[in-house]
């Protein structure tokens, strides 16, 4: 947390437009008779960053995971790039290849050299001739500053290195908006920062981010909004110096002592 | 490292160990002395091996490859043990059963060729170009070893031929799904109506051929062979699309998967053998008979796929989910992501269980001595039938063991090695 506050972050490439990203429509979901999201109503306009925080088993996973179906909502509407996910596999195939996600766990593959991981999607998936393919994934791979690793494999390589070329990975695919799920909590305290400085160069330039994070500095620097969720619901959302500094509800409170506190 | 005055730059060579730390002694000390329990149990299992090597070396080393029947054997006084010459008298038919004598090269040719073609599969150093010889091989062989006119395999090439031209066609035009079944219908119908009467036709104009042999003079090693290749071969495709099916949200897919499966494990293969060679040409149309190694071939490949999609599915199982995510997220469709990410992992985590499977399957062959194939164990009860031959057994059932042995001894270490290879992570 702490490397993140020592940088300046430059802003000015964050700009947020008024086209409608994602849209969110009285969304529900439920495991069995467990109702684990409950009307939750979002809007990302392109170009914001938004932070979801809340404490565990809130909701949070399960709710970006619903916006590329990893998880299947039950009712209301979610809207990407104004394509409504159905269960039109079309659809879901067209919002997939717009939509990167970052694991907590990285999970890249492992029968396969960093390079080719890098490749395979804009290969299968884009059509992407194999020697442009490789091109874009080496200048992405120099983006997140590992392109010497190319042709090892994953096992070979430290978490914070793998968490970078699973972001380099998603963004071969060239997406559109990008989804993270506690992309750091996985990692040893001094790969936090290398993986954080990759995801704020990536705000500054505009992309759209959602990312599911207990790293309240990358909050207050890079976020424009903060959503906080308790028991399936969005209890709170805000501008991250608001949200901080006044909170409204006694919830964000106390998980804000919590988090904060020590 | 800037704020050290001095860094050695180049690795010193190992020095060698100093002197009673190396060699044999020093082995024998840690592997086989490392204990009172350790010495004990040394000692205790060289005299084992020696009692046993007293008694087998002097039986197995005997003046007796050139008699030429058991009453020689027993006669000369000289032979005081194993009768060898039963193995130089009867080695052609241990190894190829009644197939002419004139014709035997094909086999054997057919046996050297299926070497080629599997190299390019089980290395991957090889030119990829060679795949196509793998691709061609199912049909050379068959033909080899069955001979006849070359028109009859090259017409079945044919099907896939135009079952491709017609896919690509109609795939431009009416969309993928319309044209794989249109092509998968016109291939079956081109098999059952056109390929004999282009083949007989072409035979006709231009009569291109072997002498046929039939499979009824099958035997021997070369019928193990080609029942057992011909089963791994199958089994394993089967069994990755039983093992998928098993996964399958699909219900009825998973139904007829898991039944399947459970059905046939259910059932020794020594029952299929014989639904095999006598019930089926009971549903066949009257008249038509239908070739009973490939028969046998069918059963023991059905069999052996119901095992392998068990132990496929235990490395599908042993896949962390996040895998199956990460390829969804990415925008890959299910067969993308199964041929792609998910099944060389589960493969991978699989080879022992499968190269078991396949070693089960192919000791598992001699099992057709039983329904009347001259397998080599069938051929060893009539060997020992035969007036020279009677009462003969250890001699042929270690030739034949060994035989076995160095088949299966081969896939386990190219198992071993597989494994090696495929690890990555360090
Ligand atoms: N497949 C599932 N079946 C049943 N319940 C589930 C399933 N996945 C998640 N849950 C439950 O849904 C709730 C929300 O889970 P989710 O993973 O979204 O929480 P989270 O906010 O991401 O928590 P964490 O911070 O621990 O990651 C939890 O109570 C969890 O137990
Ligand atoms: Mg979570």
């Amino acid at each position: 947390m702490s490397q993140v506050e020592q940088k300046e972050v430059d802003r000015s490439g964050m700009q947020v437009s008024d086209e409608v990203a994602i849209e969110i429509r009285n969304m529900n979901k439920w495991y069995g008779d467990f109702h684990v999201l409950k009307d939750i109503n979002v809007t990302v306009n392109r170009g914001e960053r938004i932070v979801v925080c809340g404490p565990s088993g809130s909701g949070k996973s399960t709710l970006i995971r619903c916006i590329n179906r990893l998880e299947q909502h039950q009712k209301g509407d979610i809207i990407v790039d104004g394509t409504e996910l159905s269960s039109d596999l079309k659809n879901i195939d067209k919002i997939r290849s717009e939509v990167g996600m970052v694991f907590q766990h990285f999970n890249l593959f492992p029968h396969l050299t960093i390079l080719e991981n890098c490749t395979l999607a804009p290969i299968w998936v884009r059509k992407t001739p194999k020697k442009e393919a490789e091109e874009i994934a080496m200048h992405f791979l120099e983006k997140v500053k590992i392109p010497e690793q190319a042709l090892k494999y994953p096992g070979q390589l430290s978490g914070g290195q793998q968490q970078r070329v699973a972001i380099a990975r998603s963004l071969c695919m060239k997406p559109r908006i990008m989804l993270f799920d506690e992309p750091t909590s996985a990692l040893d305290p001094e790969m936090i920062a290398e993986v954080l400085d990759t995801m704020i160069e990536l705000a500054q330039e505009g992309m759209t981010m959602i990312v599911v994070t207990h790293e309240m500095g990358f909050a207050r620097k890079v976020a424009n909004r903060v959503i906080f969720m308790d028991q399936g619901q969005i209890v709170e959302q805000n501008e991250p110096e608001a949200f901080f500094n006044n909170p409204k509800s006694e919830r964000t409170q106390l998980f804000l002592s919590q988090i904060l506190g020590h | 490292m800037s704020d050290h005055s001095y860094v050695r730059t180049e690795m010193l060579s190992e020095q060698p160990a100093p002197l009673g730390e190396t060699g044999v002694l020093k082995w024998m000390r840690e592997n086989l002395f490392s204990s009172i329990l350790n010495s004990i149990i040394t000692v205790v299992s060289v005299i084992g091996i020696l009692f046993v090597l007293a008694l087998l070396l002097p039986w197995m080393f005997q003046p007796s490859w050139a008699s030429g029947s058991l009453r020689q054997c027993l006669d000369d006084p000289n032979i005081n043990g194993a009768c060898w010459g039963v193995v130089r008298d009867r080695v052609n038919q241990l190894m190829y059963g009644f197939y002419p004598r004139e014709e035997q090269w094909r086999p054997t040719l057919a046996f050297f060729l299926m070497l080629v073609a599997v190299a390019p599969v089980l290395f991957d150093k090889l030119p990829r170009k060679m795949i196509w010889f793998s691709a061609i091989y199912p049909f050379l062989g068959v033909w080899l070893l069955w001979g006849g006119s070359i028109w009859g395999p090259a017409m079945v090439v044919a099907g896939f031929v135009i079952g491709y031209f017609v896919f690509k066609v109609l795939h431009e035009i009416a969309g993928s799904l319309t044209g794989m079944i249109v092509a998968v219908l016109v291939t079956i119908l081109w098999w059952m109506y056109g390929a004999g009467l282009a083949a007989s036709g072409l035979n006709g104009i231009v009569p291109l051929g072997i002498e046929a042999v039939p499979s009824s003079v099958f035997g021997g090693f070369m019928l193990s062979m080609t029942i057992g290749i011909s089963g791994i071969a199958l089994s394993l495709p089967i069994g990755i699309m039983l093992a998928l099916g098993r996964q399958s949200d699909m219900f009825i897919i998973k139904t007829l998967s898991v039944g399947y499966i459970e059905l046939i494990r259910g059932v020794p293969l020594i029952t299929l053998l014989f639904v095999a060679s006598v019930l089926l040409n009971f549903f066949l149309p009257p008249g038509t008979s239908f070739d009973l190694i490939l028969r046998v071939i069918i059963m023991v490949t059905l069999f052996a796929a119901a095992y392998m999609a068990e132990v496929i599915r235990g490395g599908l199982a042993a896949l962390p989910k996040g895998q199956y995510e990460a390829a969804d997220a990415l925008g890959l469709d299910y067969w993308k992501s199964m041929r792609l990410i998910i099944m060389p992992q589960a493969l991978k985590i699989s080879i022992p269980g499968i190269v078991g499977s396949f070693i089960g399957l192919f000791k598992d062959t001699t099992l057709v001595s039983v329904i009347g194939l001259l397998d080599p164990v069938g051929l060893i009860v009539t060997i020992q039938g035969s007036t020279d031959w009677n009462g003969i057994v250890w001699e042929l059932f270690l030739f034949v063991a060994m035989l076995f042995w160095v088949f299966c001894f081969s896939m386990s270490r190219y198992s071993m090695y597989l494994e090696r290879k495929l690890q990555t992570s360090h």
